[in-house]
């Protein structure tokens, strides 16, 4: 038992100290430069002891240490109330909201657009190349543009940066669902065809679930890059709210505290939705009764 | 969409419309396939009518067209030449008619539907009402000896069992003619051997019309009313050979001198026609 549980948890143990041991290395070696130099111009003592503590706790580190980070969370998550400005909690909402708004419309327009390609065989050669083109060209180019032109018809907010997370998270739908729209064997096709089957009722009874194996990959990629749709759109359109946000003023007022905490909770936030995905990719095969 | 009408089993005799016209006739049938190796001569010049209530086996060499041949009378090849009917119309009308159900060379069930749901797909397309749909999920998988495994998912099944799932699946609509494709290839000889008496018992009380592609002689001749020896490249037909055997088979039947004899011209046949040659 005590065998067993050692297995699972050394190894996660062994990456996570060695992470610890890399990032406070590295803190040091960043931040203790600026220390030094605030040393010599208050003209102190200083000894070896005191400079590690020192580079390691400074308001404004190049890098800060992750118990700084932690630190800095704690006060912006547990210590303020959710509704407030300064609660990361409230930051990670804007965008969470944007995030799924967006993921909901890219994986809607991925699977519509899939569905004409597979049944519309000009499609397949005159629009693949403009959805491969489409992710070609740097989102940060893409969002200034949609912003305004969507903020000059009256739209702000929310819609506009839902609508970049989704041009981001429609793309791996599209191309997932394409594949697993076409992956009937040609023997099961035939079945079809010996019933004359009509092609929607090929579409629910043989080419929709055979999908499904392939639409769930699709949307575990779709729902982390529509959180980075959501984090980017917030950078360009000087939005007052949402990890973005934070991202931008932290580095306009130098507060990498500020940076890093918001980092974190993003990291935290897409691990927690690939994993929500997985979970629902698990109970769905299971129910279609499908082998794991 | 037509309905199919479960028919009462009446005797052939008082069957005046199928006197007028075999089940299936074809008549002159070529068919030649395009590769990028040029022409592949598929069937070439094929004759063959099939009545009512026969089994009738296809056999022969790989590349021989039997599966093709199949594949034409249940319109999922088209023919380059020559006249096919099935019912007395053509492949394409015949299969919107749903005149027959076909057996592939693999179960081809869905892995997402139930052993019952995978039976029951048929009847779905064509519309039938869900009372009536389990009740002849119910009753043709009594037909297969597999009550009790409706809510098996297909891998939960042996390959045996699922082949079964596969033969309810195309008898559930109750269609007059059955088209098997090799359906036991794929399995070891003793559950072949259970099969073929479970598909023989199976044929003799529904009186189906049967086509049945295989290349073992011992199984055509063993479930067949009549053997037609194919020869490859190109496929045609090089001999038709009646196995008037007792209509009561067992396994045992296939020791006895009669058997034997039969299973000889066959074999004879597809040495004649050089299909072996190594």
């Amino acid at each position: 038992m005590i065998g067993r549980i050692a297995y699972l948890v050394m190894p996660v143990a062994t990456v996570l100290l060695a992470i610890a041991v890399l990032w406070y290395s590295g803190a040091l070696w960043l931040n203790h430069p600026f220390q030094l130099d605030t040393y010599e111009r208050a003209d102190s003592e200083w000894t070896a002891g005191q400079l590690v503590v020192d580079s390691l706790n400074q308001d404004r580190p190049v890098l800060p240490a992750p118990h700084q980070v932690l630190g800095e969370l704690q006060r912006t998550v547990l210590e303020v109330s959710p509704t407030s400005r300064r609660s990361l909690v409230y930051h990670a909402w804007v965008t969470l909201s944007a995030t799924l708004l967006g993921f909901a419309l890219g994986t809607a327009f991925g699977i519509a657009i899939a569905t004409a390609i597979v049944h519309v065989p000009s499609l397949d050669k005159s629009l693949m190349p403009w959805i491969v083109a489409s992710q070609t060209i740097p989102i940060l180019a893409i969002a200034p543009m949609v912003v305004v032109v969507l903020g000059a018809v009256g739209l702000t907010g929310l819609v506009p940066k839902s609508l970049i997370a989704a041009y981001l998270a429609f793309f791996p739908i599209a191309v997932g669902v394409v594949k697993g729209l076409r992956s009937p064997e040609v023997m099961h096709l035939d079945l079809m065809h010996t019933y004359d089957a009509t092609r929607t009722q090929v579409f629910w009874k043989l080419r929709w679930p055979s999908a499904v194996p392939f639409l769930f990959p699709a949307m575990r990629v779709a729902v982390a890059i529509a959180l980075v749709g959501a984090i980017v759109a917030e950078l360009p359109t000087g939005a007052s709210a949402g990890l973005g946000a934070r991202l931008l003023s932290g580095s306009y007022f130098g507060q990498t505290l500020q940076i890093w905490s918001a980092l974190v909770v993003a990291a935290i936030l897409a691990g927690v939705l690939v994993s929500i995905v997985g979970g629902a990719n698990r109970l769905t095969l299971q129910a279609m009764g499908m082998r794991r | 969409m037509h309905a199919p009408v479960a028919r009462p089993q009446e005797p052939a005799t008082t069957d005046d419309g199928a006197a007028q016209h075999p089940v299936i006739g074809v008549d002159g049938v070529s068919l030649t396939f395009e590769t990028a190796d040029g022409p592949v001569r598929a069937l070439l010049d094929v004759d063959l009518a099939i009545d009512r209530h026969e089994f009738v086996s296809l056999i022969g060499p790989s590349g021989c067209g039997k599966t093709t041949l199949l594949r034409v009378i249940a319109d999922l090849e088209q023919p380059t030449a020559g006249v096919v009917t099935v019912e007395g119309v053509p492949p394409a009308e015949a299969r919107r008619a749903r005149a027959y159900g076909y057996v592939f060379q693999s179960p081809a069930l869905y892995p997402w539907r139930s052993v019952a749901a995978n039976v029951a797909l048929p009847l779905e397309i064509m519309g039938l009402p869900t009372a009536e749909r389990q009740e002849r999920v119910a009753r043709n998988l009594d037909l297969v000896n597999l009550t009790g495994f409706e809510r098996k998912f297909p891998w939960q099944l042996s390959g045996g069992m699922q082949q079964r799932v596969s033969i309810a699946r195309a008898l559930s609509f109750d269609p007059d003619l059955l088209l098997m494709d090799e359906p036991f290839g794929a399995l070891d000889e003793i559950v072949r051997d259970r099969l073929n008496l479970q598909l023989h018992d199976l044929w003799h009380r529904t009186k189906k019309t049967v086509v049945f592609v295989t290349h073992s002689i011992p199984e055509a001749v063993f479930l067949s009313t009549r053997v037609v020896v194919m020869s490859a490249r190109p496929g045609r037909i090089h001999d038709v050979v009646t196995c008037d055997l007792p209509a009561e088979r067992t396994l045992d039947l296939r020791e006895t001198p009669e058997f034997l004899a039969i299973a000889r011209r066959v074999r004879d046949g597809l040495e004649a026609s050089h299909a072996y040659e190594a």
